[in-house]
């Protein structure tokens, strides 16, 4: 299917107007922006910059999907239109995925202010993190106030997403280990907020207790903006603390206004994606000087001539053939 | 096994989903399971769906093929509104197939309603994911932005 221009503008004039079978197209085609025309991605991007991007990571089970489900009709309430990023993983055995995350969010099916797109991890390196950036800037330009984006735990593809969210929700429940689990690396060093869900089970208040004397003692968390990571305690099968949940969310959007942090994650989130495009480009280039050369130097390699010199040949002429890029 | 960082081409998706007051989800999962396993990425969107949350799944997901499993016996009822709402949103160009138990003296009845194949039971998993290859494959070839 090629792409022009004008039928593009068509269908972004056609989603901004509620055109929901738009919308899902348009997100198609942002999955993977570099068979885009640089000059559409623009007119995306120029009309976004105003929503609210919020990450909601955590271990696999910790009920991220059901949570984000109660969370739509609480930020509903307060007038925002929602847009749901589901990532999940694809089997590398198949490169087939079976994505559940929706599931459990179809009651919000019949409200025309929520989106939910479900997307696989594919390839990925680079790959999921792009196309979720690209996607973010598309919903955001068609007026989505509130975007959530699911995923789980805490690969580079991950921490490239996360980056460009301006709120991170950590989701842990209890008995998945003690304090020491807690303190891990990763995931639970980049939350604003965490939350504790099913708190309806047994050990909920140990493991909350656990997780508020690590936030106290500044073990847990991101201290970077100034603000000082939340604790909530909930229950989203039961629907419990959804409430003050959204609160502490736009709590924290209204915080990261106040001191100008808003606007730089969006630039960086866009530099990201200039990262993550230019990667895609030279990766491109490299498979496909590396297929050209491949007979050549299997004679090489098994001779033990050159290896590591064929490695910066093959660099070398993979940037000299993205000079004959389409021209942008 | 080959990791590319990049994959070309986009897979097909598909929506498997139960509609009606039918909890019977066994069937669904194993062809979930299925394609999945023959690398098409599957949207599950569960049991007891209304033909108006599939097919706006099948529109916020860009879906190649839609599979509904039926065990309940309103199929008839059901793929009448699913195929009234695809049209209604401008998505009666993804093609629908049902499986369940479906009487033998209903699939032309369905095919009537627009269904592309219909899977009985006893059918092979084998030409159930073939079959809706060359559906999201047909798909594919014609789909146009607008």
């Amino acid at each position: 299917m090629s792409l022009n221009n004008s039928e593009l503008a068509v269908l972004l004039d056609k989603a901004r107007r509620g055109d929901l079978r738009a919308t899902g197209k348009l997100l198609t085609i942002m999955e993977d922006p570099y068979r885009l025309p640089p000059e559409f991605f623009d007119m995306v991007a120029s009309q976004a910059g105003r929503a609210h991007v919020i990450g909601v990571t955590g271990i696999p089970g910790a009920g991220k999907s059901t949570l984000i489900s109660r969370l739509i009709p609480e930020l509903r309430r307060r007038g925002a239109r929602v847009a749901v990023i589901a990532i999940d993983p694809t089997s590398p055995i198949s490169g087939g995925a079976l994505l559940g995350d929706r599931l459990r969010m179809q009651d919000h099916a019949m409200d025309p202010g929520v989106f939910i797109r479900s997307v696989s991890t594919r390839g990925l390196k680079g790959g999921l993190s792009l196309a979720a950036l690209s996607m973010i800037e598309l919903f955001d330009a068609l007026g989505y106030e509130k975007i959530l984006v699911e995923t789980v735990g805490v690969g580079q593809a991950e921490v490239d997403i996360m980056s460009a969210a301006h709120t991170i929700l950590v989701v842990t429940m209890p008995g998945v280990g003690d304090d020491v689990q807690a303190l891990k690396a990763g995931v639970m060093e980049i939350g604003d907020i965490y939350v504790l869900n099913k708190s309806d089970l047994p050990d909920a208040q140990k493991a909350y207790e656990y997780l508020s004397f690590a936030l106290d003692k500044g073990e847990l968390g991101s201290y970077d903006s100034g603000w000082t990571p939340k604790l909530f305690k909930v229950s989203a099968v039961m629907g419990q603390g959804m409430a003050e949940l959204a609160d502490a969310i736009d709590e924290h959007a209204s915080y990261i206004r106040s001191i100008g942090l808003a606007r730089l994650k969006v630039a960086s989130r866009r530099l990201t994606l200039i990262r993550l495009m230019s990667e895609r480009m030279l990766t491109v280039a490299v498979e496909e000087e590396f297929k050209r050369v491949k007979a050549e130097l299997e004679a090489k390699a098994l001779k033990a001539k050159g290896i590591l010199a064929e490695a910066s040949e093959v660099a070398r002429r993979a940037c000299k053939n993205l000079d004959n890029l389409p021209p942008t | 096994m080959s990791s590319p960082q990049y994959i070309e081409e986009r897979p097909f998706k598909v929506i498997v989903a139960k509609i009606g007051l039918d909890g019977h989800d066994r069937g669904a999962k194993v062809i979930a399971r299925a394609l999945k396993d023959a690398g098409f990425e599957v949207v599950y969107t569960g049991i007891r769906q209304t033909p108006e949350q599939v097919a706006r799944a099948a529109v916020e997901e860009d879906a190649d093929v839609i599979g509904i499993s039926i065990l309940s016996g309103a199929h008839i009822h059901h793929i009448q509104r699913l195929m009234e709402k695809l049209k209604e949103m401008g998505a009666d160009d993804i093609p629908v197939v049902v499986g369940g138990t479906i009487p033998v003296i209903d699939v032309d009845k369905l095919k009537e309603l627009g269904v592309k194949d219909v899977f009985l039971p006893g059918e092979s998993l084998r030409r159930i994911t073939d079959v809706i290859r060359t559906l999201a494959e047909e798909r594919r070839r014609k789909v146009r932005l607008l």
